[in-house]
């Protein structure tokens, strides 16, 4: 599985570095290391709803505070 | 307000933008011909002695915004017709001479090229004097002084002379020691000495992408952009850039992060080192200083390696820099960054983009540009590198080693230190080169050079959202 962040200004300035500090942490936590992939990227062409983020090519919009409960909902979910 | 500091520069930027206007439409071909007269029109000169010598400059101009000389590797040239020629007659006596009894100037001549006439006043033998300037510097009125041409006088590796040609004196560039930052392009009165300009590469890139669908075209811009545009925003200029058909724009600062994180490693572990941002300051040493080569830094510039990020994630990319450098655009030739950066434009020349396509960017939405931290922006400017390199040390919690950093802008700077270290006397371990006085706000292909572009790099810095170095590049290190 890979989850692609966009660093990008826009997202940058909403918390993309937050949303890749959790989503460390929330991979080591639950010991996914080998599993989840990530990456970065220059702009996704939706800055306005950024953080943008795609897991495996599906678009998302995150914040710091949503990182959560779309590792529950979507990256949990999908891998078991 | 003025967009140039000269003349000159408005003119280059008239011939760039009417090429690239026609580039756009797919005309230029055919309207080579004709853009000197659309330049110059009606039969009244007003710049040399008739329209016909101006026309036949600017077709040599447009020469060079289309690339110029094929066979000449060097990005600086010299349009032979446009040299003035200026009498630079060497040391000359003014009428300061008081025709004096001492005669200090007679005596320390160590070829007995002076004279006096029947005043007393000193006269200077042209074929005898080998211009050591003693007589100059003698003389209790000032009186004897130096007449050099400001292409030669801007020159410090001494690249520039007059052609051997009796007949024809313009000016000559020695390619051995050229290290192409432009500073006698800045500093030619008459223009007559220009960089090459690629930005028709540029434009094709942009048109062949499709609207970025065939692949993506991401312009990189350097940190001293922040003193320039004054007219409009920052995020003005970044909507501009977009608006040119760049699908990003990214700061070029956040490889100066990356490079400041690397240079203070390599730094520590071989404890002398000088920087290798500038290509101009690196071209220099191979010149001339050979055997201080093994100490330059083996990192890229922070062009290089934010060109290298972009294109491990995006390997269909094509990357184009954006900056105040002349000498960018000879770095990207070199074989180790010809896959990274696609190439080079000067802020001049983007200014001419956005007027080829009319677009108006003080009427724009501001767009965002954040990627770096202040230590990555503040490579703009002399010391920046050496107050990065400090703070990426911090940061790596280094305490065996002490960094001491000397700061050199101007090439008369660098070489001082550069012959000191040769010498092993160098009390320094680190020697921050940057061959534009001032660092890269200082560059050629900058729209206005201001005292005040150093505090406007200094407040962009301090905007940045990262305040330190290892949180900006940590975005770049997920995924390896």
């Amino acid at each position: 599985m890979k989850i692609t962040i966009c660093i990008g200004s826009s997202c940058h300035l909403k918390g993309s570095r937050q949303v890749i500090e959790r989503l460390q942490q929330l991979i080591a936590q639950h010991g996914l290391e080998g599993k989840v992939e990530l990456g970065g990227t220059f702009c996704m062409g939706n800055c306005q709803n950024g953080v943008c983020v795609t897991l495996d090519e599906a678009p998302f919009s995150l914040s710091p505070q949503t990182v959560d409960s779309f590792f529950e909902t979507q990256v949990l979910t999908k891998i078991s | 307000m003025r967009i140039f500091d000269t003349k000159v520069q408005h003119l280059k930027y008239k011939v760039l933008r009417e090429v690239a206007r026609h580039a756009w439409d797919d005309t230029l071909l055919q309207a080579i011909p004709d853009i000197p007269k659309d330049i110059v029109p009606g039969n009244k000169p007003t710049m040399r002695c008739c329209v016909y010598k101006e026309r036949a400059i600017l077709a040599e101009r447009v020469k060079l915004a289309m690339g110029g000389n094929k066979e000449n590797k060097n990005v600086i040239e010299v349009i032979d017709i446009a040299c003035d020629e200026c009498p630079a007659s060497g040391f000359e006596v003014t009428n300061t001479c008081r025709g004096c009894l001492a005669h200090r100037c007679e005596d320390v001549c160590p070829k007995g090229a002076i004279s006096f006439d029947e005043h007393q006043k000193a006269h200077i033998d042209k074929d005898k004097c080998i211009g050591c300037g003693m007589c100059a510097r003698v003389c209790p009125y000032s009186a004897i002084t130096r007449n050099r041409r400001p292409c030669e006088n801007a020159c410090k590796v001494k690249a520039i002379s007059m052609s051997k040609n009796t007949e024809t004196k313009e000016a000559v560039i020695d390619e051995s020691k050229c290290i192409a930052c432009g500073a006698c392009v800045y500093q030619c009165p008459f223009g007559a000495i220009s960089d090459k300009s690629y930005i028709l590469d540029v434009i094709d890139m942009i048109k062949k992408s499709n609207k970025n669908q065939n692949y993506k075209v991401y312009a990189i811009v350097a940190p001293s952009i922040s003193g320039q545009f004054r007219y409009a925003k920052l995020g003005q200029v970044i909507s501009g850039i977009k608006a040119l058909g760049f699908f990003t724009v990214v700061e070029v600062a956040l490889g100066a992060d990356i490079v400041a994180d690397r240079e203070a490693t390599e730094l520590a572990e071989k404890g002398f080192l000088t920087s290798s941002c500038c290509p101009a300051f690196v071209d220099f040493i191979k010149k001339q200083f050979p055997a201080m080569v093994e100490h330059i830094s083996h990192n890229l510039s922070p062009m290089g390696a934010i060109a290298e990020y972009i294109k491990k994630g995006d390997p269909t990319a094509k990357v184009v820099f954006i900056g105040p450098c002349t000498a960018k655009k000879m770095e990207v030739q070199q074989e180790r960054i010809k896959p990274l950066v696609d190439s080079a434009i000067t802020f001049e020349e983007l200014q001419a983009l956005f007027d080829s396509k009319d677009l108006d960017i003080t009427s724009m939405e501001e767009d965002v540009l954040d990627n770096a931290s202040y230590f990555g922006r503040i490579f703009a400017r002399s010391g920046g590198v050496a107050d990065a390199v400090q703070q990426a040390l911090k940061e790596h919690g280094e305490k065996d080693f002490v960094l001491k950093a000397l700061p050199c802008d101007g090439i008369e700077a660098c070489r001082t230190a550069l012959l000191k270290a040769s010498k092993g006397i160098l009390q320094e371990n680190f020697i921050e080169g940057m061959a534009c006085l001032g660092g890269c706000i200082g560059g050629a292909g900058c729209l206005t050079h201001g005292e005040k572009n150093k505090a406007e790099v200094d407040k962009y810095g301090r905007e940045a959202l990262e305040k330190n170095i290892g949180d900006a590049i940590r975005l770049t290190k997920i995924g390896k």
